[in-house]
Parts: structure tokens; C-alpha cells; sequence
């Protein structure tokens, strides 16, 4: 064995490799719960691989024989629900680690410097897996996969002089049509998935470069031993490894739990309206988006106002572009001199609180009614109105809030709490 | 021979092999980009289409698919043609000046003969198709001043008896009327008028 791995290092570093981003990789002692998510990530991402290469063996991408082969994989491939059933379970699960993985940068500042780079790819990632997901939503060829499709698509008519020209080439057709569901199959399984991997790839890559953050939010490299190892380090194999190991048993546990028990989860995961074939004269009544969307969907149908001359079309489509653009600048827009939530003051902790309460009740608007009155007092496109200023607030006043905020003292080596 | 590095050399051969391949790689990427638009067969898919209105009750509508887009014809009743008129100042676009419609079209009830409209039956803001409401006041669900017309599912869009959209609502003009002729008092030819194929 020994003599088979000296043979393969003389020609390719594999031990060199395996040292430095694992056995040599000193991560900070004191990773809490939320440093679970970023291996949780790579894990759904692997699963989503997998079922996804099994799921493509039964599955037919055109607009004739797409839902029925959906439902031939349901009902008589062998173990074929279970395939479908964790991909589409995957892909919510997925979202809910990427989110809470995010949220976690903003508690302890993991966006800062020197890790911009890692947070813009991070931002780069998300984003490619929001066209994944949609795109891939696309391929049952259910009637709310058509829909979806059709606005997702349209949103480019907003854009003025080449944006129908440009909705146009997206479709390969005048509609949402056959074209439309070879060409997002391609980028389904093929173009995305391909550049996801070289970018996760880069993500972890860049993250080694600089290090990980931590819980306090200081750098641990400033404390270093007589073999320039970190004091506050230790080598992430096998101390986390092992960690994550256990924390993905954990979400494995859970997620099964949905896939065995509750795959559609309530019509929130696999939405009713999807279980009818695709009908080009009827949108569903209920059109929603998937609820990792909704509240930028929410942001979207909140503008109902023209200005300057122009359609409040337009600007719903450009405000629900910078919800998501904003996130690309949050290194820069925050100017606090503390990373951690631990040591930073009363101003911040109050706009992430009001940042997190925003998202999650524009997402529950996203999934009602605008004109319908699901809260108190206000209809839900008022109520998405007034959350869409907090949201955007969070980050626009950043600079302003974080500068003036009263910070506690960072300590010198890390702290477990 | 002489082993010093000419870097003025190094660099416009470096910059000239750069540009060349650039031209190269432009050039390459048109054939990729042009075979995504729509197909000949999918621009040949435009055909138009008859629709039968003899059996279309007053206060009644069919759809039909044309070129994959459902289209409406709807036979007004005199009651919903009179309240045509009166809601100019609730509407975005109450003249169709910036709405795209054939100008046999381009007036309040937006259609040839008053009382038959033919309409594209897609949202001008993101492609949903509208439902019908056509129940007047407090029975619509839609307020208690609604005169019937259609509401969008997705972002909540309005539009009247006429398809013309209301104000501050975030579909920007009013629904598409297609090019239609008759072909007889019952057959409607759509997707084609005196202009000739659209």
C-alpha cells in the first residue's frame, strides 16, 4: 500500500494534497453548530448528483412524453420514487442549508476581509443554483413547471429594446414550448452541474487559502506556535471530519424523514398543481414559485408603481435583480471594525434580526394572495411593500449603522460558548 | 546566436496571437448562440387558426390555442359593453395608445364588432394567463366596485371587459388583441386580417 501511494506522489502530490486541505488544514477550535452547513452542503450536492444521473436513465426531455415519463419513474421503475423523491426533496433541503450556511457568514462576519473572494463565489454559487432549481423545476413538464417557466422567462421582456428579442433566444420558440425543455434539460444536467463543481471547488480552495472564520470572528493565523501552526487550530482531519460526519448523520435522519413521510411536505416542496400535465390555456390559480423563491418573488410583485415614465414592470424586475445583486457588496457595505455578532453592538444585531424577520415573512407573502389579507390590518402587497424597505434597509443603511454601532472588545485567543 | 530575450518581440507576439484568437473565438461562439433561436419548424408553427362562435352564448367565451398562446373570444352582453365607456380614469391605458392591438381594434370595446373580443389570453406583465371574472360587485371577490373583467393569477394584474389593464397594477398595457378577420357572421379567422398574414 505504502509503496503504491510513493509510486502515485512521485508522479502526482496526492499526499501533499491530502495534508494541506485536510490533515495539515488548521481549522479554529471552537467551530459551533452552524459550521455544520457548509459540509452539509457538499453532501446534498453529491446526493443531487446521484439521483439526478439515475433520474436522467428514465427520463424523457420532450413535451410529449416528459410527464409521463415522470410518472413511469414513480410507478414502475424499481425504487424510482425514491430516486425522484430525494432529488425533489434535495433540491428544498439543499436551499435550506445554503440559507442557513449563509446566515452564518452574517453572524460572525465569515464575508469579511479576507474572505471577500470566498463570499462572492459563495454569492456566484447561489445564484447558479437558483437557475439549476428553476430550470430543473421545469423538466416534469407539470402545468405549474410550465407557468413557472413562462413568467421566470418573461421577467427578461422587462428589459428595454433587446428583451423580448433576447426571452426569445432563451426559449428557442415564441412560447415556453418542446425547444425550451430540450435546451433546459441540457443546461440541467450538464452546463450547471459542470460549473457548480469547478466552483465549489475554488469556493473551498479560496477558503483554505485564507482560513476559516470562527464563532468570535478573529484570525487565529495571529497566534501561532514555533512550527507556524495555529495555537487556536486543530487539523480539521480527523477532529471535523469526524464532526461532520456525525451532523450529516443528523441531517440525514431528517431528511429521509421527509422523503419517507411528507415528500410533497404540504405542497410546499412538490407544489399540488405540478401533478397535472402542462396546459397552455390555463395558468393554475394557485402560481407560486417554490418557497426558496418566494421572497423575491415577494420583492417583484411589491412594486406597482411607474416611475419616471417607466412600467413599474420594469422596476419590479430590477428591484428583485438588486435583492439578490446586494448581496455581491455586503463585504464592502460593512464597516464594522468586530466581525462576530458576539462583540458587535445593539445596532446590528437589531438589523439582522429585522433583515431575517423580513425574509422569512416576504417568503410567506410570496405564497399568498397580494390582495388578500393574511396578516393584520394591511393586505399581504402592503405588508410585502413595508418588508421590502426593511430588506433592502439592512443592506443600503449598512454602512451607516455598523460605523456607528457600539462594539464590545474582541478577545485575543478564542472563546467557547 | 544571441541569448538575451527580446520582451518588445515577446509581447506583440503574445498581443497579436491574444487578438487573433479573440476574432477566432467571437467568431466561433455565433454559430452556438444563433442554433438557440426559435427553429424554422418552430417559426413555420404560426399558422392560423378558425374559430367557431355559433354556439358562444352572450356573456360567454372559448379559448382556442394559437402559435401555443391560448386566445379568448368573448361575446359581450349590452349591459357589459355600457360600462365599457364610464372607467377611463380607473385604467393605465383607457385609449390603447400604447397597447398593441390592429387598429380595427384600437377603440373602447377593442375589437371589430362591439360586442365580439378576441384577445390574447396572456398577462402583458410575465406570460400568466388571466381568469375570468365576470361576476359583478362583492360576488367577484375583486371589490365591490368591479364590473367584471379578468384578474391575473400570479401578480394580481386587472383588466376590464375590453382587456384594458387598470392602474397601478404591474402589467404596463393592456392584452394583446391579434389579428382577426371574419370569415362569415359565425367563423373567426385569428392570425390573419386584410393585411395579410401576421
Amino acid at each position: 500500500m505504502i509503496r503504491v501511494l510513493n509510486w502515485i506522489d512521485e508522479r502526482f502530490p496526492v499526499r501533499k494534497f491530502w495534508n494541506e486541505h485536510l490533515a495539515e488544514y488548521y481549522a479554529p477550535k471552537n467551530f459551533n453548530f452552524w459550521y455544520y452547513f457548509g459540509s452539509l452542503a457538499i453532501l446534498v450536492f453529491v446526493l443531487q448528483i446521484a439521483t439526478g444521473i439515475f433520474l436522467t436513465m428514465h427520463y424523457k426531455p420532450s413535451s410529449e412524453h416528459a410527464f409521463a415519463s415522470v410518472e413511469y419513474i414513480m410507478r414502475d421503475v424499481p425504487w424510482g420514487w425514491l430516486l425522484r423523491y430525494m432529488h425533489a426533496v434535495g433540491a428544498s433541503a439543499f436551499f435550506v442549508v445554503i440559507y442557513l450556511h449563509m446566515f452564518r457568514g452574517l453572524l460572525y462576519g465569515s464575508h469579511r476581509a479576507p474572505r471577500e473572494l470566498v463570499w462572492l463565489l459563495g454569492c456566484i454559487i447561489y445564484v447558479l443554483l437558483m437557475a439549476e432549481s428553476f430550470m430543473g423545476y421545469l423538466l416534469p413538464w407539470g402545468n405549474l413547471s410550465y407557468w413557472g417557466a413562462q413568467v421566470i422567462i418573461s421577467l427578461f421582456t422587462a428589459i428595454p429594446w433587446v428583451g423580448d428579442a433576447l426571452a426569445e433566444w432563451l426559449r428557442g420558440d415564441f412560447v415556453v414550448s418542446d425547444a425550451t425543455l430540450n435546451r433546459f434539460f441540457a443546461f440541467h444536467v450538464a452546463l450547471i452541474p459542470l460549473v457548480l463543481t469547478g466552483l465549489v471547488i475554488i469556493h473551498i480552495l479560496a477558503l483554505h487559502a485564507v482560513g476559516s472564520n470562527n464563532p468570535d470572528g478573529i484570525e487565529i493565523k495571529k497566534h501561532k506556535n514555533e512550527e507556524g501552526i495555529p495555537k487556536d487550530g486543530i487539523p480539521f482531519h480527523p477532529y471535523y471530519t469526524v464532526k461532520d460526519l456525525f451532523g450529516a448523520a443528523v441531517f440525514l435522519i431528517l431528511f429521509l424523514g421527509v422523503v419517507f413521510f411528507a415528500p410533497e411536505l404540504f405542497g410546499l416542496f412538490l407544489e399540488r398543481a405540478n401533478f397535472e400535465p402542462a396546459n397552455l390555456l390555463q395558468t393554475p390559480s394557485d402560481i407560486v414559485p417554490l418557497w426558496y423563491f418566494t421572497p423575491f418573488y415577494s420583492i417583484l410583485r411589491a412594486v406597482t408603481y411607474p416611475l419616471f415614465g417607466i412600467d413599474a414592470k420594469f422596476w419590479g424586475v430590477i428591484c428583485m435583480g438588486a435583492s439578490i445583486a446586494l448581496l455581491f457588496f455586503l463585504p464592502w457595505l460593512d464597516r464594522s471594525p468586530v466581525k462576530s455578532i458576539r462583540y458587535r453592538g445593539w445596532m446590528y444585531k437589531t438589523a439582522l434580526t429585522l433583515f431575517v424577520i423580513s425574509f422569512v415573512i416576504l417568503g410567506y407573502l410570496g405564497l399568498k394572495h397580494p390582495q388578500d389579507t393574511d396578516l393584520i390590518l394591511f393586505s399581504n402587497l402592503v405588508w410585502a411593500q413595508i418588508f421590502s424597505f426593511v430588506y433592502f434597509g439592512f443592506f443600503v443603511l449598512m454602512p451607516w449603522y455598523t460605523k456607528w454601532d457600539k462594539n464590545k472588545p474582541e478577545p485575543d485567543r478564542v472563546t467557547f460558548k | 546566436m544571441d541569448d538575451r530575450i527580446d520582451n518588445k518581440r515577446r509581447r506583440f507576439l503574445t498581443n497579436v496571437t491574444a487578438a487573433a484568437w479573440a476574432v477566432g473565438g467571437t467568431v466561433a461562439a455565433f454559430p452556438f448562440i444563433r442554433s438557440m433561436t426559435p427553429s424554422e419548424r418552430a417559426k413555420a408553427a404560426g399558422a392560423p387558426v378558425v374559430i367557431d362562435i355559433s354556439r358562444l352564448e352572450p356573456g360567454q367565451m372559448v379559448k382556442e390555442e394559437w402559435r401555443g398562446k391560448p386566445v379568448w373570444v368573448i361575446r359581450r352582453t349590452d349591459e357589459m359593453l355600457q360600462k365599457l365607456a364610464g372607467l377611463g380614469e380607473n385604467l393605465a391605458d383607457p385609449d390603447s395608445e400604447r397597447s398593441d392591438q390592429p387598429v380595427y381594434a384600437k377603440n373602447v370595446h377593442r375589437s371589430r364588432q362591439p360586442e365580439v373580443l378576441v384577445l390574447i389570453g396572456v398577462c402583458t406583465h410575465l406570460g400568466c394567463s388571466p381568469t375570468t371574472n365576470f361576476a359583478i360587485g362583492p360576488a367577484s371577490g375583486l371589490g365591490d366596485d368591479w364590473p367584471g373583467g379578468f384578474f391575473c393569477p400570479c401578480h394580481g394584474s386587472k383588466f376590464d371587459l375590453s382587456g384594458r389593464v387598470y392602474k397601478n397594477l404591474p402589467a404596463p398595457t393592456n392584452l394583446v388583441v391579434p389579428p382577426y378577420r371574419f370569415l362569415n357572421a359565425t367563423l373567426i379567422l385569428v392570425g390573419e386580417d386584410d393585411g395579410g398574414t401576421a
